[in-house]
């Protein structure tokens, strides 16, 4: 187990830069989860720290060695891959026997290893099946074996959920974390998928074109994003935004629609914001914000609606059932303390 | 209806599919039985007399069965010589070029070096040359280094083929990246990940490439005249041609001897062929990794 450490890692592709001085501290034994829209750099991170991309500029440090210029087999790593990457030809135990080998154990220490991985992941009745003949959840798994049979001191996941389905993937994800708490191990994942970067991370780390866009825990992300971009890609359903201008401690959006602002929030007057609400901050009210029922979503514990209010769409997640028909008017009112606002220029939090 | 019932239903076949199958199959038939007919013509002129081999009109079959015929021709010239040195430059050129080709279309596939893409075109532009031009200068270098009637100035000159690199290097390109990247991690060496997992997984290109390259040298009739004389080096096509003589020509044994020279290369063919086949169906698509 090790700490990682990034200093001012940049990356470049020829002219093109796409990781623009990432700074980032992991400690030892904690989940990191990076997450970001496709294209925002995250893999391009996770393969500089796994040695499968050079590093343009910058320092990158696992426990005490400084790794910039290490190969791979040297930085004490193992890697999941999106398509899981075993060797079609191999079986199962040769698989994950196969660094073992190269790293010239002995052949009882080599079956001593392989069995322990197996029995962590209940693998032991695939062990001489060869990978064509498993299922992907399987597949999955043995690539997990495959990279704890090593112990590494950090183990780096490259979208490995993605190509499940998604009951397959939520029983993963509960696989994953488990293993994360039973071997204490420093884990590096990349996610698109932000709900499986809520319910695995220690902490997330949301990039975009290359930036780190905001680091904390998964409950600091979702109440207090530090931007526009953060607030919006963490929570489904996404976070409603409503534009407006500041005028006598009120917003004033569009369609002659009036906000209240959230307490402790000092704009200047005239001056150009964003309002923030999260979906389950709605809620039916005897006086608030009229508008037309566009689409009712029941996912069973939760009843999604769409409502139009003042010429744009809000989103509003209700616990309880509400009995209201397409096209009828409800009228929804905001929790104040739980409204978010940032500037519209620089989109920060204000 | 029940599912099981529907399950064992067989689908319709009209009748118009029916005849196109036939008249397809037909057709496929006949173009198999033209390409076979040589091979029959062959054996079928190695067991009968010579005078009869050139008869007018020709026969199909001959009026007399010589089976001997094999057996005399293989003790009239040094056959089992002959067999041993097609065996060893064939062998030889083809275990060369496997190798050679895989390390070289490794390179080209994953190795990044500067001026790649230009040595490749390079590489490929050495296709073009027919072989015929490059015989007066290989001669001249094999006879300046005194290889003459040596295995080495059959084998060497014609080991080295852009065409088995070019071959492999698409094969490899097929072969997913992270497959790599995963050996690379799990430690191992560029060379330890072509052994252990690009050569693996590219039997069925390597298989052909064998195939080819093997039948081809075996067939191989140029290079040996040129470079050998006398009989303790001679290929088979080269010992062949020695039943003509001034005295006349012994078609009947020609026919023999070529009919046993074929052996090898078609047994080579269907074990190959097992080996590509297995290939294939262990690589589809990389599914199962």
């Amino acid at each position: 187990m090790a700490s990682v450490e990034l200093r001012d890692v940049v990356k470049f592709y020829g002219e093109l830069e796409v990781l623009h001085g990432i700074s980032l501290d992991v400690a030892d034994g904690e989940f990191l989860v990076l997450v970001g829209p496709s294209g925002c750099g995250k893999s391009t991170l996770l393969r500089m720290i796994a040695g499968l991309e050079t590093i343009s500029d910058g320092d990158i440090q696992i426990g005490a060695n400084l790794v910039n210029d290490l190969p791979p087999k040297d930085r004490d790593i193992a890697m999941v891959f999106q398509n899981y990457a075993l060797y079609p030809h191999m079986r199962v135990r040769d698989n994950m026997a196969f660094a073992l080998k190269l790293a010239r154990k002995s052949r009882a220490e080599i079956d001593a290893m392989v069995e322990r991985a197996a029995n962590i992941l209940d693998l032991g009745h695939l062990l001489d099946r060869y990978p064509r003949e498993l299922s992907g959840g399987q597949r999955q798994r043995v690539a997990m074996g495959r990279a704890i049979v090593r112990d590494p001191a950090v183990f780096l996941f490259d979208e490995p959920l993605s190509n499940l389905d998604a009951k397959l993937r939520v029983q993963m994800r509960a696989e994953i974390k488990a293993l994360h708490q039973r071997l204490k191990s420093t884990i590096i994942y990349v996610t698109h998928d932000q709900i499986e970067a809520m319910t695995m991370a220690d902490r997330i780390v949301v990039m975009r074109d290359g930036y780190v866009e905001q680091v904390g825990s998964p409950l600091e992300l979702y109440d207090r994003p530090a931007n526009l971009f953060v607030a919006a890609f963490i929570g489904s359903p996404a976070m409603n935004l409503v534009e407006g201008i500041v005028a006598d401690g009120r917003l004033h959006a569009a369609g002659g629609v009036d906000w209240p602002l959230p307490p402790g929030a000092r704009p200047g007057a005239g001056q150009e914001v964003v309002l923030g609400v999260r979906p389950e901050h709605l809620t039916p009210a005897a006086e608030g914000l009229a508008g037309r029922v566009e689409l009712i979503e029941p996912t069973g514990a939760e009843t999604h609606l769409v409502v139009e209010i003042g010429g744009r769409q809000l989103t509003a997640a209700l616990r309880e059932r509400v009995r209201v028909g397409l096209g009828e008017t409800l009228t929804l009112a905001p929790v104040p303390e739980a409204l978010h606002l940032f500037d519209k220029a620089s989109g920060r939090r204000l | 209806m029940t599912a099981k019932a529907r399950a064992v239903r067989k689908p319709p076949y009209p009748l118009r599919a029916r005849i196109l199958d036939i008249v397809s199959h037909g057709g496929l038939a006949l173009v198999a039985l033209v390409f076979l007919f040589p091979f029959f013509w062959m054996v079928s002129n190695a067991v009968r007399g010579n005078n009869e081999v050139l008869a007018v009109p020709p026969r199909l079959l001959p009026n007399e069965y010589q089976w001997g015929n094999f057996l005399e021709a293989w003790l009239h010239l040094p056959f089992g010589r002959f067999f041993l040195n097609s065996f060893i430059v064939a062998g030889g050129v083809t275990a060369i070029t496997v190798v050679v080709s895989c390390l070289a279309a490794y390179a080209f596939a994953r190795l990044k070096f500067p001026g790649r893409e230009g040595i490749l075109v390079a590489y490929l532009g050495t296709l073009m040359i027919p072989q015929v031009m490059l015989v007066i200068p290989l001669f001249l270098i094999v006879s300046r280094i005194g290889w003459i009637n040596t295995y080495q100035g059959m084998i060497l000159p014609m080991a080295f083929s852009s065409f088995g690199a070019f071959l492999l290097r698409q094969f490899f390109l097929s072969i997913p990246r992270e497959l790599e990247e995963a050996a690379l991690i799990d430690g191992a060496s560029r060379l330890r990940i072509l052994v252990s997992i690009i050569v693996p997984l590219a039997l069925p290109a390597i298989g052909l490439l064998a195939l080819f390259t093997f039948i081809g040298q075996w067939n191989n009739f140029l290079w040996p005249l040129i470079v050998v004389n006398g009989l303790d080096y001679a290929t088979l096509p080269l010992g062949l041609t020695m039943f003509q003589t001034q005295q006349g020509t012994a078609w009947n044994y020609i026919m023999a001897g070529a009919a046993l020279s074929m052996i090898p290369g078609v047994v080579l063919a269907v074990v190959l062929q097992q080996v590509i086949y297995k290939g294939i169906t262990l690589g589809s698509g990389f599914g199962g990794r």
